[in-house]
């Protein structure tokens, strides 16, 4: 029986080709990895090596054709002990229609998916706002608040009659990871200057003393190196939380953190996935200009996969890093220097722990509601205490997490102040403030008394003169505005 | 014992290396080799030989498969075919232990194929099917098994040093004797973070094993227009990682580099380079002219170094075997990658609610302990 040659794809974008030259020619016997034919595509000109041996038979489509369709035969191949006479009886046999209906097949599977993929992304019974919604939950994973929980509050998540305690965020920090590394022997963290140094924020501090070398790592600079060994420590079983001295300096990283650590779980179709924590301090400290000076809350907030959270107080950064370092996922921690050194009353619990994918409203208020997180909650709570003395009340929500994002809670106040300002140091375009604003357009259109505003860091480098710094960051004055702006005051 | 002349190496894989390498400890041997040779082939029993074979010739045939399913439109995107190359990671799998992990760039179908993982699987994941081992998100490119310990299948040039490098680290703290087999080839050779991984690998004694792949192109660009050393083995020399060169040809001295490389590791003296010299006869990917080379280049490596004749002519001169044997043989390979090619031409494409699993895994409930 005659094999059929096809024409074939030759690019992942090739329909269909010029069949620009035959190498081989009729009689001329063929083995195995021969050039048979040259073909022009949209990209090159391409050399087809026959993939059997035999003879070839017959040729179907003459060189110099154009717009030969991909799976067209364009000759047939005669096997060994097979003449001219297999031509007739062979062709249109078990091997044509095999590969036949293989190309129906494809094309038949290609129309069937356009319909499904059309239907997935056909708003359900024509409501495009309720299908997003829908389309939402995976992202944002299963930690929703209750929605009945309209208050949200801190009060809720710390049984009562517990004592607290003053603990700076430094610290609040440093516990988390030595209860975690009490609790599960997998754990442990790299980074430069962990160990012998204890730190280069004295975030670590202890740790070596308590945990010894093996679990706690000192690394060379190799921020690319050791995030993606730490990637590969987690696909080995490990939980490693891994400190960026800085978050400037992942951007070394990047490409590890987002190809390697997010997406794993899903090119693995869920088999195994990145248990890792990322940790450091981001964002602007003091007068360390533009390379050491940025908030990455946007950036990685945009990779499905990742979970990000950037907490304020110490008592949501001894929380949130608890439940980082048992989160399955690869989980992104923003710090801030200037917070590390900020005393918060933390409630003195054995295993205090918060949940990610939760926002706090840090301030009850029903004129406006003011959405920030990290170290844009000091901009924004300083503001609301300001406006109070003015007779404005402001709703303070801290996110806490930046993905998933506590979007429910955020979309409640607002349908109760019905304005909204956000709050961050990061560059204004496509901040998380823009997705927030989007979200609550899409979500509580009608609700709205005022467009809502962004208080962002300028979209400018971060400049090293001081004034220049202070004008490059939000101040609080800007988020008084910003709010007597939406509440039509002044 | 193992001192020798230094050879220069670089360039066609040599059919005879060293020779004399066999007394002493990987140990013993690795501390000589300043000269970075390689030791002599293994010798391999009729059985070693058989399954060699069937091997090598289970991921050439599979791999002419996905050639022509690709071509027939079954396989879409990237697709980057192993053929020539079957004798390193087959050789290398002959070396390994239970236990021990593999984690490779995109070129992984062989990979995948010498691990264990069933040909039906990574045929569907690379049509986009169901079945496939990553329910069809991962494709050509990415793809895992936890169970036969392959970590990828990555499709960033280089990304998979650090993370081979990661897996060792995790053998080293929980004090197994695992090692990581961590492929790369010429190309993912002159990335930084292969150099940021040696030295961390070196400066923790961590148990990889660093197999280069050097089938001399990276993409259409020659060894000698992107590398000031050619000679891949000397990579780790400012790392203290000794290394060799190995005929990537000829399966029986990938074994016994292997196996050098492994009792090395092992033994907790850190990591080793092997550089495969091997050569891979298709384009870089299926959308490759393959304007850079000339085909008498391609059809003399193939008609005098081809690694699965090398063992065909042993199989009937050394052991004995008739045609018949060795056809059975053929026959057994090419019913598997027909049943595999077959399985992913109608296994049903993934149900549309797979867009939106496996972004997240569940937290488990936080009980305390």
């Amino acid at each position: 029986m005659p094999t059929e040659i096809l024409m074939p794809a030759l690019s992942p974008t090739m329909e269909e080709g010029t069949l620009a030259k035959w190498v081989k020619q009729v009689g001329d016997s063929v083995a195995a990895g021969d050039v048979i034919a040259e073909i022009e595509t949209d990209k090159a000109t391409m050399e087809v090596e026959a993939v059997d041996e035999g003879t070839l038979g017959k040729i179907l489509v003459d060189e110099g054709s154009e717009g030969v369709k991909v799976n067209t035969p364009i000759a047939l191949l005669l096997a060994e002990g097979e003449d001219e006479s297999a031509l007739e009886s062979g062709a249109g046999g078990a091997s044509r229609g095999a590969t036949a209906s293989a190309a129906e097949d494809t094309s038949a599977t290609r129309e069937s998916d356009e319909k499904q993929s059309a239907k997935a992304s056909e708003p359900a019974g024509g409501n495009a706002v309720e299908d997003m919604s829908a389309r939402r939950v995976p992202a944002e994973g299963k930690t929703h608040p209750d929605p009945d929980d309209a208050e949200g509050a801190l009060a809720q998540e710390i049984p009562e009659g517990t004592e607290m305690v003053s603990v700076t965020v430094r610290e609040a920090l440093r516990d988390a990871m030595a209860e975690e590394m009490r609790r599960d022997e997998m754990v442990f963290v790299m980074g430069e200057e962990v160990a012998e140094y204890q730190g280069a924020y004295k975030i670590t501090q202890g740790l070596l003393d308590e945990f010894g070398a093996r679990r706690v790592v000192d690394t060379p600079i190799t921020e690319h190196g050791f995030a993606g060994l730490g990637v590969g420590a987690a696909f080995g079983g490990l939980k490693p939380i891994v400190e960026f001295m800085t978050f400037n300096f992942a951007m070394q990283a990047i490409d590890q953190i987002i190809n390697s650590a997010a997406k794993t779980l899903y090119m693995a179709g869920g088999q195994m996935g990145c248990p890792i924590v990322f940790r450091g301090p981001n964002g602007a400290a003091a007068r360390v200009a533009a390379q050491h000076s940025q908030d990455y809350a946007a950036w990685y907030s945009h990779v499905p996969g990742l979970k990000v959270v950037q907490p304020f107080t110490a008592a949501d950064a001894k929380g949130l890093l608890k439940s980082a370092i048992r989160d399955p996922n690869p989980v992104i921690f923003l710090e801030n220097e200037i917070l590390y050194g900020h005393s918060f009353e933390i409630p003195k619990l054995d295993d205090w722990t918060v949940p990610i994918g939760k926002a706090r409203i840090h301030r009850k208020g029903t004129d406006v509601t003011i959405v920030s997180f990290g170290i844009g909650m000091t901009y924004a709570v300083k503001a609301a205490e300001e406006l109070a003395k003015e007779g404005i009340e402001a709703e303070v929500i801290d996110l806490r997490t930046i993905r998933p994002m506590d979007l429910d809670t955020v979309i409640r106040s607002v349908k109760k102040t019905n304005r909204c300002v956000t709050v961050e140091e990061g560059f204004p375009q496509s901040s998380v403030g823009a997705h927030i604003a989007s979200e609550i357009m899409v979500r509580a259109f009608d609700h709205l008394d005022a467009p809502v505003l962004k208080v962002a860091g300028k979209d400018v480098p971060m400049p090293y003169a001081a004034n220049l710094e202070k004008l490059a960051l939000p101040s609080v004055k800007e988020v008084i505005d910003a709010v007597k702006a939406v509440t039509y005051r002044d | 014992m193992a001192a020798r002349s230094r050879k220069s190496g670089a360039g066609a894989p040599s059919t005879e290396k060293g020779g004399t390498a066999k007394a002493g400890s990987a140990h013993e041997i690795v501390k000589t080799l300043e000269h970075f040779d390689a030791p002599a082939p293994a010798k391999f029993s009729r059985d070693e030989d058989v399954r060699a074979y069937r091997d090598m010739l289970l991921i050439r045939r599979f791999e002419e498969k996905a050639g022509q399913l690709y071509g027939m439109g079954f396989i879409g995107g990237f697709c980057h075919l192993y053929i020539g190359q079957e004798a390193v990671v087959v050789g290398m799998q002959m070396a390994m232990k239970e236990g021990d992990e593999v984690v490779t760039g995109y070129r992984d179908h062989g990979h995948m194929l010498a691990t264990g993982m069933e040909a039906r699987g990574v045929m569907a994941e690379l049509t986009g099917r169901r079945s496939g081992y990553s329910k069809g998100k991962g494709g050509s490119m990415h793809m895992f098994s936890k169970e036969k310990k392959f970590f990828g299948g990555h499709g960033i040039v280089g990304a998979q040093v650090p993370i081979g490098t990661g897996l060792a680290f995790s053998n080293k703290y929980n004090g197994t004797d695992a090692i990581a087999i961590t492929y790369f080839g010429d190309g993912a050779a002159n990335q930084g973070q292969v150099y940021e991984s040696f030295n961390m690998a070196s400066l923790w004694k961590l148990p990889v094993v660093y197999v280069i792949e050097n089938n001399r192109y990276a993409m259409g660009t020659s060894v000698s227009r992107a590398s000031a050393e050619t000679n891949f083995s000397h990579r780790g020399v400012s790392f203290k990682i000794p290394g060799f060169q190995v005929d990537g040809m000829d399966v029986r001295a990938v074994k016994a580099a292997g196996d050098l490389a492994a009792e090395h590791c092992r033994s907790g003296d850190g990591p080793i380079i092997l550089e495969m010299m091997t050569y891979r006869y298709r384009g870089h990917s299926m959308s490759d002219p393959a304007k850079y080379r000339t085909r008498d280049e391609v059809q003399k490596m193939r008609s005098e170094s081809d690694p699965i004749e090398q063992v065909k002519k042993r199989l009937v001169s050394d052991h004995g075997m008739s045609e018949d044997d060795v056809k059975a043989v053929d026959k057994e390979v090419r019913d598997v990658v027909a049943d595999a090619a077959d399985f992913a031409q109608n296994d049903p494409e993934p149900d549309v609610s797979e867009l939106w699993t496996d972004i997240y895994a569940e937290a488990v409930p936080q009980a305390a302990e």
